[in-house]
């Protein structure tokens, strides 16, 4: 074996003060094994070492919580004895080097993650970042992720409802995959991590042990090797087929009562699995290494513990289960051996040719991994921007065209049509709404979902964006008339050891802490990626969140598109005319300096529990959001999704009208009303003081800002629906 | 009317073909791939999915399956026999259905809603559906674009075997409406003994309000 030193240690990514630590808590050089072990428990995607601190002050609690962060994913409440379960991964490092396999294996990743815990995975969501259009990578990168999410979900069977897709072009360097997943499942039939029972008997099922992945949770290894080509890690390849059947299998197993414990090999595959497992059972585990099915021969030890093949599972039985557990994962063709036991030791012991080649105290993995409080600097808000210049002369039509047609707004069909998003004949909201909506299977409530986030709010003041962020996905839960429950965090920056960096990290936190506070919403489940950089040059700050709902009567769902003309236009929430970070000034004009809209907690929940008794009261007809190019490309988006038209009026100069239609200031909602509820409508917003706007009606066909403009929507739609299938044409 | 519903590894619609068969008073089992008997049944559905995770080709590995010999059999019997989607692949792969199903003719998976030609309505799963009609059904494959010979083109012409063809809101049956490059714009078809029908468009999304539609229902009736 080779001889490991501090030098060979620095290659593993660990420091030196890391490497004199792993000696103090061994009493002994450690040996590759270890060393690779260590390492890979030791980096940031496993550790959590610069984020832990701060990821302790977010709020996890409120009374639908039965499970929060430390699982394999969040559990919450949904009455009747229901549950539902969730989390969001990111996979963004190797969807940048191999976007169909990067993008495909994330969603197998983040799937093991909710049916390890005995859901049923019913709905996948995603948020995906790619560099400028016009990079010479990013056509290849979008197609990529696109069909490598479709390949993976639509295999597998688990409909794909919602996302978001952008581009921006601090993504061309390092682009974004953020995989969510949500399940059902029984309250009292939820499986967790925690290992228990000495002798009990650890079993590995799935897919066989490969090369593939060594080290893609720490770093490029072919440096430290002369014998590079065997040792080079790749990326993973997933093999969603093989995952449908460890998910049946799986649940198959989960009906008996054979299981104590159940962990998804993920990121650092065996030695994660493993050792949390029992580490959070306080015990020891030993594992004879001969006895892992492994694809390759002459797989090593080293390469057997830090490979991280797909489709694996550790699953620790009752004994006496051995054979029963069996039966199950031969039925569905998967591999299934009994490679170790749990022990008293409290260490990670592992056999390989009748010798121990490794011996390592598991609470110096797990408790003692390094923690670091790393500098960070406070960002102020930024000083506002008078954006008259820019704006007085504006066409207000040409520039609702330029945002319907821009990349990021433009209609994401092309992106949803290559995922199944109907599998499991529960979606009952499609994408394109403000949150997808699943039916909870066999019942008459529903799951609602989405994933949101800002990241030219984000960069221009990290705390303003991160709350932002939680209060837009609030916001689309609200909207189709569910209760917001709680949310999972996928939160990717750049370099935390820059200070710049790790107080964007600081502040988003704080923001979000905020946030998650003043509604209730806490978080459940979550991931961190950083590093995000490329040349020193790093992406926005972009926590992404997601948000769940419950929806307690599907029979109360709202959605986006208008039902009738002849109905009565409102916008709900204060519009003051902020404009700076908006679409129109970041993306339409180009200038992306200025703060992002304030945040008002009171505002916001006032608002959004006002907009959810309309829903339940059925005052409203349609709803949706305020969020990017303002009323004005929200109205558009309502009339595009139902060939209806609109007909408002607004008032002053042109200025005056582009500051109203454009601004993107918080907690708004566009709504259509029927005559006959105006004015019980009148009476409730006059008693809770809710700020409320009738700015016009709607009409057929016709488009129309009264003295301004008129255009069809069908016109809208072509300017809205072209932009992905030309850019894909050539 | 008694069902038997084929799950294959990898099949991932038999759930909800179980629910819309029984939503419509059928009778219906789960019969698992490697089972050697089918249980009693007038009509098989093979399901859709990813049968052996579409290896080698789609439907090709799960058409030599053990069960496989008894649907078969079945069919030759004069049992009824429905392949959606994927099961329509196992139908072209097995031989119980002429022609073959290659990929989209953009190279991408599609799920949406499009709309079908009812243009034979004597057979026993259309009957319920006027001839001509048009039925709105989501399609949701990668591998769904017909491909046959001249000549077998013009045998299913003239035994009357297209059952559905693409068409636009009103019927117009063009390039214009066929999603994946289907020859004929070729939806669904049959045998011509009128017992083996093979489809890409999944009825069973389209037989509950909440999800849109429920024109996929007449099938379902027709099927009683």
């Amino acid at each position: 074996m080779q001889e490991v030193n501090q030098e060979l240690a620095i290659k593993h990514g660990l420091t030196v003060g890391e490497y004199n630590k792993i000696i103090e808590l061994m009493g002994r050089n450690p040996n590759l094994v270890e060393l690779g072990i260590f390492s890979a428990m030791w980096n940031e995607h496993c550790s959590y070492k610069s984020s832990r601190i701060w990821l302790q002050t977010l709020p996890t609690k409120n009374k639908y919580v039965i499970q929060g962060p430390g699982e394999n994913a969040g559990v919450v409440d949904f009455g009747d004895g229901d549950v539902v379960i969730f989390k969001i991964e990111s996979h963004n490092h190797p969807s940048y080097i191999e976007p169909y396999q990067g993008a495909a294996t994330g969603v197998g990743g983040i799937l093991r993650d909710v049916f390890t815990m005995g859901a049923r995975p019913v709905a996948n969501l995603n948020s995906i970042r790619f560099g400028s259009p016009s990079h010479e990578k990013t056509k290849y990168l979008l197609n990529g992720v696109v069909s490598g999410i479709g390949g993976y979900g639509n295999c597998i069977g688990v409909p794909t409802v919602g996302g978001e897709t952008e581009f921006d072009e601090c993504y061309n360097g390092n682009i974004l995959v953020n995989a969510m997943n949500v399940g059902i499942a029984k309250k009292n039939k939820v499986f967790y991590s925690i290992a228990s029972g000495v002798g009990n008997p650890v079993v590995y099922v799935g897919s066989k042990t490969g090369r593939d992945g060594i080290h893609g949770a720490t770093m490029a290894s072919a440096e430290f090797d002369e014998d590079s080509e065997s040792k080079k890690p790749t990326v993973q390849v997933g093999d969603p087929f093989t995952e449908k059947l460890l998910l049946e299998a799986c649940l198959e197993l989960m009906q008996k009562k054979s299981i104590v414990s159940i962990q998804d090999m993920g990121a650092a595959g065996l030695t994660s699995s493993s050792i949390e497992m029992a580490s959070k059972g306080d015990l020891g585990i030993k594992i004879n290494l001969n006895l892992i099915p492994c694809r390759e021969n002459n797989m090593t030890p080293y390469e057997i513990m830090l490979s991280e093949s797909q489709e694996r599972m550790l699953i620790v039985l009752k004994k006496g289960k051995e054979n029963e557990a069996k039966k199950i994962f031969e039925k569905w063709g998967l591999d299934f051996a009994i490679i170790g036991r749990l022990t008293n030791t409290k260490k990670l012991e592992l056999e390989y040719n009748k010798k121990i080649v490794c011996s390592i105290p598991i609470h110096s993995l797990g408790d003692n991994a390094p923690k670091y409080k790393r500098e960070y600097i406070t960002y102020n808000y930024p000083k506002s921007i008078n954006h008259n210049s820019e704006i007085d002369k504006l066409d207000i039509k040409d520039s609702l065209l330029k945002i319907l047609s821009h990349p990021n707004y433009s209609n994401k069909s092309w992106v949803w049509e290559q995922y199944d998003h109907m599998v499991m004949t529960d979606t009952i909201q499609k994408p394109g709404g403000d949150s997808a909506v699943v039916r909870y299977h066999g019942k008459n409530k529903g799951i609602a979902a989405t994933v949101d986030c800002v990241p030219r709010y984000c960069k221009a003041h990290p705390k303003s964006g991160a709350m932002q962020a939680v209060c837009e996905t609030w916001r689309n839960l609200i909207s189709v008339g569910a209760q917001p429950i709680a949310i999972t965090n996928c939160l990717n920056f750049g370099n935390p050891e820059k200070k710049e960096i790790m107080g964007q990290f600081v502040d988003s936190i704080n923001g979000m802490k905020e946030a998650c506070e003043a509604l209730d919403y806490p978080v459940i489940s979550g991931n961190v990626s950083l590093y995000n950089e490329t040349n020193s040059v790093a992406i926005y700050p972009t926590p992404t969140i997601g948000g769940v709902g419950l929806l307690k009567n599907i029979n109360n769902m709202m959605t986006y598109n208008f039902k009738d003309s002849e109905n009565i236009i409102a916008v709900i929430g204060e519009t003051s005319g902020h404009l700076s970070q908006s679409a129109l000034i970041y993306d339409i004009i180009g200038n992306k300096e200025g703060p992002p809209p304030q945040i008002n907690l009171k505002e916001e929940k006032k608002n959004g529990l006002f907009v959810s008794e309309l829903i339940k009261n059925k005052l409203v007809n349609a709803v949706h959001d305020i969020s990017h190019g303002g009323i004005i490309v929200t109205l558009a988006e309502m009339c595009m999704a139902s060939n209806i038209g609109a007909k408002i009026k607004v008032s002053g100069s042109n200025t005056d009208k582009i500051k109203y239609l454009f601004s993107e200031d918080q907690a708004r909602y566009l709504v259509e009303i029927s005559k006959k509820n105006l004015e019980k409508i009148k009476k409730i917003s006059a008693t809770k003081n809710i700020k409320i706007d009738f700015i016009g009606k709607t009409q057929s066909e016709i488009f129309e800002i009264e003295n301004n403009l008129r255009i069809s929507v069908k016109e809208l739609k072509t300017n809205n629906e072209s932009w992905f299938k030309n850019y894909n044409k050539s | 009317m008694k069902a038997s519903v084929i799950v294959f590894p990898g099949s991932n619609c038999d759930r909800d073909i179980k629910i819309s068969l029984q939503k419509f008073g059928i009778k219906t089992s789960m019969v698992w791939h490697a089972d050697a008997k089918l249980p009693k049944s007038d009509l098989v559905v093979l399901p859709g999915g990813f049968s052996y995770g579409d290896y080698l080709r789609c439907g090709s590995i799960a058409s030599k399956s053990r069960i496989m010999k008894e649907v078969i059999n079945h069919s030759k019997k004069g049992g009824l026999v429905m392949g959606i989607c994927n099961g329509f692949q196992v139908l072209v792969e097995s031989g119980l259905l002429p022609g073959v199903l290659i990929r989209n003719i953009n190279l991408k998976f599609i799920c949406r809603n499009i709309t079908v030609k009812v243009t034979n309505n004597k057979t026993n799963f259309t009957s319920k559906a006027k001839r001509n009609s048009v039925l709105e059904i989501p399609i949701a494959h990668n591998e769904g674009n017909y491909f046959a010979s001249k000549d077998l083109i013009g045998q299913l012409e003239d035994n009357n075997q297209i059952v559905l063809q693409y068409c636009d809101a009103t019927g117009n049956i063009n390039e214009q409406s066929n999603p994946n490059g289907s020859m004929k714009n070729i939806a669904g078809i049959i045998n011509k003994k009128g017992n083996v029908f093979g489809l890409m468009p999944h009825p069973e999304r389209a037989a509950d309000s909440l999800l849109g539609g429920i024109d996929g229902s007449l099938i379902f009736k027709s099927l009683k």
